[in-house]
């Protein structure tokens, strides 16, 4: 193994990598309001709360390439079936941690966000979310990170990415290629999850935490 | 009522009207048939043991809870009337836990009010600014600070900043002070008096300490198992309780409870003649503990009572304190 390979081909492996990077992204914006609107009413709602994870739970549990699978028939191959796919397994990380952050705020915040008059969808703007978000962003980085990993199974299904890289070294017997693969996914990863974490220590709650920590 | 703009505080009128509160599935309803009438810039107290319904009551006036039965009224409009968020905008509500937004800034926090009455930038950095120093929290050090990194005491005085903010003609204030040390308790009992008389808000306070009530209120609304059984100034409620119940509540029979709600002028000896040169003088507005302590220090028979132009209008001797601290008359014994 070597990483000549790697390095002659920089150019068409960070075609990749973005193509790559934008299939995923494609599929955090499909599957955080769709999360969103199922958590809420996860917290709203009582009784549908754990119906509700139970579900995303078990979506979770149905192996990726089966699932896939399943998929071709109906959808065809392609971006489709991928996006189907990393939409749902995004749901378990988004939908747990929008509900533990949400059902995390103290009740007395939100009472008095009510009682100084807002509306519920501004409690729910300006209050409820914005205390919520760290755990919030914690689950779309697992997420997205997921998703990612996931995302290479799109190469079996010629929906691009960094998978095409992958599943061709496999065929063709090329172990450089998919050695080239792999670095590159594993940097993809490794930077998203860096991104978001610092994100995550941008918020209005991690400010106040870190000034709380300073008194 | 409150929906208009109004320049400079003043209080509403409240009018609740066989109010009830049923819980679902509780057989004894929390708060029973109520009926009250509040004057424009009343300081009323709800005193009464824990579950007996003053929280209740409280959050059926800014519709946090709904009644079942019954009505309240605000300047003559019926609460229930009004989109329960527009009502609350001008009712300031000061709960025990503080509840302050955690992610914001001191002054944010009591920003909040005026923002979502779309107050200009520079009209709300005004009152935020002021009301910090009403409250005793001075903007230069405090206003970009969050919750965490304030005492327990500080947060309770964002939270009564943050419910003053957008000029409420009416506070509802739940155990507001509850979790604070005697000392600090005491201090932003005054600050709220200090502020009642300067904008004369209508203000309802929840407590059930004795104390507290005696010292803040205009009237104190004595309640138990979800009615209201006494209404009266704190020394009609002490002196006068009206049963057992009442009597033990606010402690009628303690002696130094009483003297510490009779102003001197109400036990004095009035003066005829040529005041006497007396040693020791106190104001006729000075509670008779006080009176008793000076009169016990000094070791005098008699201190001189003045009126408010710092003249002698009589005399207070032990024999007087007595006769005013004799025991009220309770109905049951
Ligand atoms: N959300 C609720 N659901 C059901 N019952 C309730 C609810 N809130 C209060 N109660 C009941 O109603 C009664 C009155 O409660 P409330 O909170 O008004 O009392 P309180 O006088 O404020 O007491 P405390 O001094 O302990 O705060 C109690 O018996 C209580 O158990
Ligand atoms: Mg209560």
């Amino acid at each position: 193994m070597d990483l000549v390979y790697f390095f002659d081909n920089l150019d068409e492996i960070l075609a990749l990598s973005l193509e790559h990077l934008r299939i995923s992204l494609t599929a955090l914006m499909i599957a955080l309001p769709v999360a969103l609107v199922v958590s809420v009413i996860g917290v709203w709602f009582r009784p549908a709360r754990q119906p509700l994870l139970w579900t995303v739970g078990a979506l979770y549990t149905i192996p990726s390439l089966a699932m896939l699978a399943f998929l071709i028939p109906s959808q065809g191959l392609g971006l489709r079936p991928t996006l189907i796919l990393l939409v749902m397994y995004a749901q378990i990380f988004l939908v747990r941690n929008i509900v533990t952050g949400l059902t995390g705020v103290d009740p007395a915040v939100l009472e008095a966000a009510r009682g100084v008059g807002m509306t519920p969808f501004q409690v729910l703007g300006r209050v409820w979310l914005p205390i919520a978000l760290p755990v919030i962003l914690a689950g779309v980085r697992i997420a997205l990170v997921t998703i990612i990993g996931l995302a290479i199974l799109g190469g079996w299904v010629t929906a691009g990415g960094l998978g095409e890289l992958l599943f061709s070294g496999i065929n063709t017997n090329h172990p450089a290629k998919v050695l080239a693969g792999l670095i590159a996914i594993v940097s993809l990863a490794l930077l998203t999850d860096l991104t978001i974490r610092l994100i995550e220590s941008l918020t209005s709650v991690a400010r106040a935490r870190r000034a709380g920590n300073r008194r | 009522m409150a929906t208009n703009q109004r320049s400079g505080t003043s209080g509403s009128s409240i009018s609740i009207h066989a109010l009830t509160k049923r819980y679902p599935g509780s057989s004894a309803a929390a708060v029973n048939a109520v009926n009250l009438d509040i004057a424009p810039g009343e300081l009323i107290v709800l005193l009464g043991p824990s579950g007996c319904g003053k929280t209740t009551l409280l959050k059926m006036i800014n519709r946090i809870y709904e009644p079942t039965s019954g009505s309240i009224v605000i300047d003559g409009v019926e609460v229930q009337s009004l989109k329960a968020s527009e009502l609350r905008r001008h009712i300031g509500y000061v709960i025990q836990q503080t509840g302050l937004f955690p992610h914001m800034r001191v002054a944010e926090n009591v920003a909040v009010v005026p923002k979502l009455l779309k107050w200009d930038r520079d009209r709300t950095r005004e009152r935020v600014s002021q009301l910090l120093e009403v409250t005793g929290l001075p903007p230069e050090i405090y206003a970009n600070r969050y919750p965490s990194q304030l005492s327990g005491g500080e947060q309770q005085r964002v939270g009564l900043a943050r419910a003053l903010a957008a000029e409420p003609p009416t506070m509802l204030m739940d155990e507001p002070f509850g979790a604070l040390d005697a000392i600090t308790r005491t201090r932003l009992q005054d600050e709220l008096k200090r502020i009642h008389k300067q904008f004369s808000q209508t203000i309802l306070f929840v407590t059930h300490d004795i104390e507290e009530a005696v010292r803040l209120a205009d009237r104190i609304v004595v309640m138990r198992e979800g009615r209201i059984v006494q209404v009266g100034s704190p020394l009609e409620i002490v002196r006068g309780p009206a049963d057992q119940f009442v009597s033990d509540l606010v402690g009628s029979q303690d002696v130094l409870r009483r003297l510490s709600l009779m102003p001197a002028r109400t036990a004095m000896e009035p003066l005829h003649g040529t005041p006497p040169d007396l040693a020791q003088s106190i104001s006729g507005e000075v509670f008779l503990r006080e009176a008793l302590s000076m009169l016990m220090e000094s070791g005098d028979p008699f201190i001189a009572v003045t009126g408010s132009d710092g003249t002698a209008i009589g005399t207070l001797s032990m024999t007087s304190i007595q006769r005013a601290a004799a025991p009220p008359d309770t109905p049951d014994r």
